[in-house]
C-alpha cells in the first residue's frame, strides 16, 4: 500500500510542470457552458436602462408578498423567535430531541459561508456601495419567505422507517399540493425541485465555496499556489470524501463546533476594523444610502444596485431557495409554525448582521483609500480591506474561509443528497454515487475562475427558486392559518412558557 | 412529608456503590427510592444536518440502552429486597435535571456516586457532584 502511495505521489510531483496548465484547460472548457446556462436562467428584461433578470424579480415579488400576507411576521415575530430559541417554550419533561437552537445553528452554519465574506465584495464591486442597502432590504424581506418555507418543511416532512426524517420543498410540494387537490402537479413540482437542489448543491454549496477558499489560501501564500488549484482541490475533496463517504463524523463535528466561534471572531474583528476606519464611517454610510437611490457610477443606476444587492442577498441567506427547510425539518414539534419563527432569524443573522458588517469593512476602506484592493475581487478584496488595518488578519481569515466553506459544503452535500434520495430512493449504492460526484465538484471548484463559477452557481440556485416560490404561493394560506391559530393560543395563554 | 430518596445512577462502579448505599439506607428507614439515569445532553450543542435528522431515532436508542442496561437491573435488585422504587430516564444537563427531579418528587435527599476524576478534568468540565452540592435544595450524599 505504501508503495502504491509513494508511486502515486512521485507521479504527481513529476507531472507538476505539465499540470500547471491543467487549470487553464478546465477553465477554457467550462466558461462557455457557464455563460450559456447563465444567460438562459438570467433572462433579462430592460427596466429603466438596467437589465433586470426575471428570476430576481420573481424572488423580490415573492418576498414582498409573503411579508404583507403574513402581516409583517419578520418584525412582529422577531421577539417570539428569540424566546423560542432561548428555550422558553421547550417542555422540560421531553428533552433530548433536536432543539430550536440546534436547528437554527445547523441551518445558519449551512448559510454562513464564503458568500458573507466574498459575495458581499462582489456585490460592492459591481453594484457600488448602494448595493449594500438593497442587500439589507432583501435580507429583511427574505425573513418572511424563510418563515413560510420552514413552517412547511416541518409540517410536511416524512418519517422514514428507520426513525430518521426527511423534509424540504420536494416533500411539502408533493404532500401539500395533494391536500389542496393538485396531487399530480405537486409530484411534478417536487421532482423538478429535487433535480434542482441536487444539481444546485454542486454550485452554491460546493464549487463557489471551494473556489473562494482556494483563492484566499493563495492570497495568503502570496500567489505560491498559482496553477495548483487542482492540488488544493484534491486535498479539499479528500477531506470532504472522508466525512461524507468515509463517515469520519468527528471532522464534521469539530467543524460544526468551531464555525459559530469563527463567525463571532470574524464579526468582532470586522467591527474593530470598522472602528479603526472611524473617520470614514459617516462617508461610508452616506455612500450606501446615496448609492441606493442614485446608483452613481453603477451600470443601470439605482435599479442596477438593487438587482445586484438582491441577487447576492439570496445567494447568501438562501431565502426562497428552500434549502433551510430541509435542515429545519428535523425538529419534532407539535407546532410546525414555531420552526418558521425560528428560521426567520437566519436571514437576519446572515444578511442583516454579517453581510452588513463585511460591507462596512469594505466601504470604510474604500472611503479611506479608493484603490485599496487593486484588482482584487471577491474574498481577496475583503481580505485586503482587513489587511489595511490588521496586517496578520488574512491568515486567520483564510482559515476561517476554509472552515466556512467546509461547513457549508457538508450542509449542502446533505441537501443535495435529500434531493437525490427523493428521486432515486434511499439505496446505499445510489447515495455513494451522489457523494462521489459531489467530491469531484469540490476539486473542480478550485480549478476554474470565479466568474464562470458564479454564473453556474447563481443560475442553478435561482432555477430552483421558481418551483419553490410557486409552491409557497399555493401553500401560504395553510401557513397563515397555522400562524393565526398559534398566535391566538399564545395570547389566550393556552400555550405558555415553561418554568425552567 | 414524603419519605423518598433520589438515587442517580449511570452504570459506573461509583454509581453501583451509591446504589448499594441507598438500598441499605432505604431498608433501614423504609424510604421509597427514585432511581434516575440522566443522559447527558444539551439543547445548545452544534450538530450536522444528518445528526439532527437522526436525533429522534438516537434518543429512543439511548433511552432504551439506559433502561435495559442499567435502570431496569437496578430496579429489579431493589424490588427483590422489597424496596419500593420508581425509575426515570431523562436527557439533560445532569445536575440541573437531578434537581428538577428532586423538586418534582419532593425527595428528602439525593444520593450519587463519586466519579473520582482528576483535578484538571474537573477544572475543565466541572463535576456533577460539585454542581449538585452547590445548587441542590435538599441534602446530597456523595458515596465514595
Amino acid at each position: 500500500m505504501t508503495k502504491i502511495l509513494s508511486a502515486f505521489f512521485a507521479f504527481l510531483l513529476l507531472s507538476l510542470p505539465a499540470r500547471a496548465g491543467f487549470d487553464d484547460t478546465i477553465n477554457e472548457l467550462t466558461a462557455p457552458i457557464a455563460s450559456a446556462i447563465g444567460s438562459f436562467v438570467f433572462f433579462k428584461i430592460p427596466v429603466l436602462g438596467a437589465q433586470l433578470p426575471v428570476v430576481v424579480l420573481w424572488l423580490v415579488i415573492g418576498a414582498v408578498f409573503f411579508t404583507f400576507y403574513m402581516g409583517f411576521v419578520n418584525i412582529r415575530g422577531f421577539k417570539h423567535a428569540i424566546e423560542l430559541v432561548r428555550g422558553d417554550y421547550a417542555d422540560p419533561d421531553s428533552p433530548g430531541e433536536v432543539s430550536h437552537f440546534q436547528a437554527l445553528a445547523t441551518a445558519v452554519s449551512g448559510t454562513v459561508g464564503i458568500g458573507n465574506i466574498g459575495g458581499v465584495a462582489v456585490a460592492v464591486t459591481i453594484g457600488g456601495a448602494g448595493a449594500t442597502f438593497w442587500l439589507i432590504v432583501a435580507g429583511f424581506l427574505g425573513m418572511s419567505t424563510k418563515f413560510v418555507e420552514c413552517t412547511l418543511g416541518v409540517k410536511y416532512r416524512q418519517e422514514n422507517p428507520d426513525g430518521s426524517v426527511s423534509g424540504g420543498p420536494m416533500y411539502y410540494m408533493r404532500k401539500g399540493f395533494e391536500e389542496r387537490g393538485m396531487g399530480g402537479f405537486g409530484r411534478v413540482m417536487g421532482t423538478f425541485y429535487a433535480i434542482g437542489i441536487f444539481i444546485g448543491a454542486l454550485g452554491i454549496g460546493n464549487m463557489f465555496q471551494s473556489n473562494q477558499a482556494y483563492v484566499q489560501l493563495n492570497t495568503v501564500a502570496g500567489g505560491g499556489l498559482d496553477g495548483l488549484g487542482w492540488l488544493v482541490g484534491l486535498i479539499l475533496a479528500g477531506v470532504v470524501f472522508a466525512v461524507i463517504i468515509g463517515g469520519i463524523k468527528s471532522i464534521a463535528r469539530v467543524t460544526e463546533k468551531i464555525v459559530p466561534f469563527m463567525a463571532i471572531f470574524y464579526c468582532l474583528f470586522a467591527i474593530i476594523v470598522i472602528l479603526m476606519n472611524f473617520t470614514s464611517i459617516p462617508q461610508a454610510i452616506a455612500n450606501i444610502f446615496s448609492g441606493a437611490f442614485t446608483g452613481a457610477g453603477v451600470q443601470g443606476g439605482a435599479i442596477g444596485a438593487l438587482i445586484i444587492g438582491f441577487q447576492r442577498a439570496v445567494f447568501s441567506n438562501e431565502a426562497g431557495i428552500g434549502s433551510a427547510s430541509i435542515a429545519h425539518a428535523a425538529v419534532r414539534t407539535p407546532e410546525p409554525v414555531t420552526e418558521g419563527y425560528v428560521s426567520l432569524l437566519e436571514p437576519f443573522i446572515d444578511t442583516i448582521v454579517i453581510c452588513t458588517i463585511t460591507a462596512l469593512v469594505i466601504g470604510t476602506s474604500q472611503v479611506a483609500d479608493p484603490n485599496f484592493a487593486g484588482e482584487a475581487t471577491g474574498v481577496a478584496m475583503t481580505s485586503a480591506a482587513f489587511e489595511r488595518q490588521i496586517g496578520w488578519f488574512p491568515i486567520p481569515l483564510a482559515f476561517g474561509a476554509l472552515l466556512f466553506a467546509f461547513s457549508t459544503m457538508i450542509s449542502w452535500s446533505y441537501y443535495g443528497l435529500k434531493g437525490w434520495t427523493y428521486l432515486f430512493g434511499e439505496g446505499q449504492m445510489g447515495q455513494t454515487i451522489y457523494k462521489l460526484i459531489f467530491c469531484a465538484f469540490v476539486a473542480l471548484g478550485c480549478m476554474v475562475q470565479l466568474g464562470p463559477i458564479l454564473d453556474i452557481s447563481d443560475a442553478l440556485v435561482f432555477l430552483i427558486c421558481v418551483p419553490n416560490i410557486l409552491g409557497l404561493y399555493v401553500l401560504a394560506p395553510i401557513v397563515k392559518r397555522e400562524m393565526t391559530s398559534y398566535m391566538a393560543r399564545i395570547s389566550s395563554g393556552e400555550i405558555r412558557k415553561f418554568d425552567h | 412529608m414524603s419519605n423518598s430518596v433520589l438515587i442517580a445512577i449511570d452504570g459506573s462502579p461509583g454509581s453501583d456503590r451509591a446504589l448499594q448505599y441507598a438500598k441499605d439506607r432505604a431498608k433501614l428507614g423504609g424510604a421509597k427510592l427514585i432511581v434516575a439515569y440522566v443522559i447527558e445532553w444539551s439543547p445548545y450543542s452544534f450538530n450536522t444536518p444528518e445528526e439532527n435528522a437522526e436525533r429522534h431515532m438516537r434518543r429512543e436508542q439511548e433511552i432504551e440502552r439506559a433502561t435495559s442496561g442499567v435502570v431496569a437491573p437496578a430496579a429489579a435488585l431493589l424490588q427483590a429486597e422489597g424496596i419500593d422504587c420508581e425509575t426515570v430516564v431523562q436527557h439533560g444537563p445532569p445536575a440541573e435535571t437531578l434537581i428538577r427531579l428532586a423538586e418534582q418528587n419532593d425527595v428528602k435527599q439525593i444520593v450519587i456516586g463519586r466519579r473520582g476524576q482528576s483535578g484538571i478534568k474537573t477544572l475543565l468540565f466541572g463535576s456533577v457532584a460539585g454542581n449538585l452540592i452547590q445548587t441542590s435544595p435538599v441534602p446530597v450524599v456523595v458515596v465514595p
